[in-house]
């Protein structure tokens, strides 16, 4: 167990810099989720902890130990692949067994044949095995010992992977979007299955992913990342409700958040989309900011008034419990999306006019750089208002 | 009427049907077969007159005491065999051609595979490494054997000479008995060594970097283990591929005894090949020849079939 120190991290190949000083701090225990789309450098962050990748700057810290130059090896860390990366040559057991062999048998002991006469290596061997056959029930996989990677399914796979990583008790445990492969159903169960993993050992996990509802579901914190730069770092709940910066609110959620571009009067309202809105942002009058609506946030109204947007229907979806519907407004490079609970919304058709109100709280402000504006003035989120507001 | 066949017991349409579907089955099994030997025939035609019919041709030959020009020959049964296993120099040749089998595979896939890894290992001048180990595969062996005899001159070798210079003592390479077949198993080695290294070298770019990444964190970090780990079983099929062509190429060699030796001293470096070829076009022994085919023959189909099971059972793991 242990927590894990990210100071200042910059990672750069030839002159692409692919982190830029990425600091974090992760609690033992903590589940945290590196959130980001590809190539945003969150495989790269997190194969610098494992030791696989040395970083351009910055020092990490894995317990009260500085691993900066450390390998792998010796970090007390476990990592679980997107390929899985069992070793196709051996049965799952010698996968599973093989962490263990390399710590706990000297490199004569390891040797074919005239190792099983060195003292001590019978009994050890026997150990490991024990190990093994016990981590492998843990994880309902010990029906397949005997078999090749070759011989497995896709979540089988999956397991034996986990179960290499787990069999030797690591502080840290890395997964490198290790659902990537499987299909839609599985992942769903193997999701369940993993945060159930982690809270049985209660050891840290950092996890990689460009998956938001895995990032969503499993995580203590999430930490979003773009562009080499950790964006905002909070519990799931915080990212999706309260975020600091407009790309975080335009990456979390689906489907995606509802931006307007707005002018904000000197009456304190702010024109977008024919439609004026009560915004508190506490800026200049006449400057520009972008004003984002979760789909959610829509309720349907009689007639047009301030904070109620009017617009023709385009498209209407129905997922069962909820109706999503595309709508035409003024002004708008997109039709706006609307989430509707199905049992009270009327029969909506394609074309008619519909009138959308959004209650003001529920308004997200950004500025025009694309920095969140609170109502108080802070940019990053009061957890306390957060809590109210959920 | 359709409809109740489908709802209902009706047991004279369904056996009308029945009669139908059989006779659309037939036509379809009909035309797919028609297409498979339209398809497969241009080939199974070459086959049979390129291949299978010259090797009946040798087998029947090998029973008769045919020479090559004569209008008569007589059948003597399995006599050609007979004399071919009581042949002293048939006995010499098959024992000097496995020996050299023995050093020239070995050597190949080892010398092969660590020059490839040294080229992966290093980043500056692949492709040169990689053209001049590749060179004498590509190159006239005929072409190259006058090459390594002016090297192995007794006298004005340069082999020879540097020996000489450093101390050392030198040989006739290509004519002391006890010299003569190693030397050629150098050659031969010297000349496979790229084709393995360039199959190696493939075969090293495909292993997955995962691999290496999980045999790391797994703590098989030290070169050895990772070789043990990783490497070496992930260039398996590879491997058994290198080990098959140049186990064939390395039976069939024929033109550096021909060029640099001509078998001799004695029978000392004289190999199946040469030995083939000697009875049948120098001796003109057409049907003793064609019985060291024979032989030749099965040697060569039993060591890959040989290779082909070893290869299945062990070594594919996708």
């Amino acid at each position: 167990m242990a927590k894990i120190s990210i100071r200042n991290i910059g990672k750069s190949f030839g002159a692409t810099s692919v982190l830029k000083g990425v600091s974090l701090e992760i609690a033992d225990g903590e589940f945290l989720t590196l959130l980001g789309p590809s190539g945003c450098g969150k495989s790269t962050l997190l194969r610098i902890l494992a030791g696989l990748e040395v970083q351009s700057g910055g020092s990490l810290a894995i317990g009260d130990r500085v691993v900066d130059g450390i390998r792998p090896k010796r970090r007390d860390v476990a990592m679980v692949f997107q390929s899985y990366a069992l070793y196709p040559h051996m049965t799952v057991q010698e996968n599973m067994a093989l962490p263990l062999r390399m710590r706990r048998l000297s490199a004569w002991q390891r040797l074919p044949l005239m190792g099983e006469l060195l003292p001590g290596t019978t009994a050890t061997t026997a150990e490991i095995e024990r190990d093994v056959t016990r981590t492998a029930k843990s994880l309902s996989i010990g029906h397949l010992l005997a078999r090749k990677p070759g011989q497995l399914s896709g979540g089988q796979r999956q397991r034996v992977a986990v179960g290499r990583a787990m069999v030797r008790q690591p502080a840290v445990f890395l997964m490198d979007e290790p659902l990537s492969n499987l299909d839609a159903k599985l992942r769903v169960q193997m999701r369940a299955e993993i945060k159930e993993l982690h809270q049985r050992l209660g050891v840290t996990f950092v996890y990689v992913t460009h998956d938001q509802s895995e990032a969503m579901t499993m995580s203590d914190r999430v930490a979003v990342m773009l562009d080499g730069e950790l964006l905002q770092v909070a519990p799931p709940q915080e990212i999706y409700a309260d975020p600091d910066d407009l790309r975080v609110a335009e990456f979390i959620g689906s489907p995606k958040i509802n931006i307007l571009q707005a002018t904000l009067r000197s009456d304190g309202l702010a024109d977008a989309s024919g439609t004026s809105f009560t915004v508190a942002a506490g800026l200049a009058p006449g400057s520009t900011l972008s004003l984002g609506i979760r789909p959610e946030a829509f309720h349907l109204v009689d007639a047009s008034k301030d904070n109620v947007l009017t617009g023709s229907v385009r498209l209407v979806e129905h997922m069962g419990s909820d109706l999503y519907v595309h709508l035409d407004v003024p002004g708008a490079d997109h039709p706006l999306v609307a989430r509707l609970l199905a049992e009270r919304a009327p029969q909506i058709v394609s074309g008619q006019t519909l009138h959308l109100g959004v209650k003001p709280e529920r308004l997200l402000l950004f500025a025009a750089d694309g920095r969140r504006l609170r109502p108080d003035g802070n940019t990053k989120a009061n957890v306390l208002q957060i809590k109210e507001r959920v | 009427m359709s409809t109740a066949s489908f709802t209902g017991p009706d047991p004279a349409g369904s056996s009308t049907n029945t009669a139908e579907t059989r006779k659309a089955l037939r036509n379809h099994r009909f035309a797919e077969t028609l297409a498979a030997w339209s398809l497969a025939g241009p080939a199974l035609v070459l086959l049979v007159i390129l291949f299978f019919l010259p090797v009946f041709a040798v087998f029947g030959i090998a029973l008769t005491d045919w020479q090559f020009g004569a209008s008569t020959l007589s059948f003597v049964g399995f006599g050609n065999f007979k004399e071919v296993f009581s042949d002293e120099g048939f006995r010499a040749s098959l024992t000097n051609t496995l020996l050299y089998v023995a050093i020239v595979v070995p050597g190949t896939i080892v010398l092969g595979l660590v020059i490839a890894l040294l080229i992966e290992s290093g980043k500056s001048l692949r492709a040169f490494y990689r053209a001049i180990h590749f060179l004498p595969f590509m190159a006239t062996l005929t072409a190259m054997a006058i090459a390594w005899e002016a090297l192995l001159h007794p006298t004005l070798g340069l082999v020879n000479q540097t020996l000489a210079a450093v101390g050392l003592p030198t040989a006739n390479w290509l004519r002391d008995e006890n010299t003569v077949l190693p030397v050629l198993a150098v050659i031969g080695v010297w000349q496979n060594l790229g084709y393995a290294m360039v199959l190696f070298l493939a075969g090293l770019k495909s292993i997955p970097q995962d691999l290496y990444d999980a045999a790391d964190i797994d703590g098989a970090d030290l070169w050895l283990d990772r070789l043990r780990t990783v490497t070496l079983p992930m260039l398996g099929p590879v491997t058994m591929f290198v080990f098959i062509v140049v186990a064939l190429r390395a039976f069939e060699t024929f033109d550096t005894v021909q060029v640099l030796t001509r078998g001799g001293p004695g029978h000392a470096s004289e190999m199946l090949l040469y030995t083939l070829y000697r009875e049948s076009f120098e001796y003109l022994r057409t049907g003793y020849g064609a019985s060291v085919a024979v032989v030749f023959l099965f040697i060569v189909v039993a060591l890959t079939l040989i290779q082909a099971r070893v290869m299945d059972k062990r070594v594919h793991y996708q």
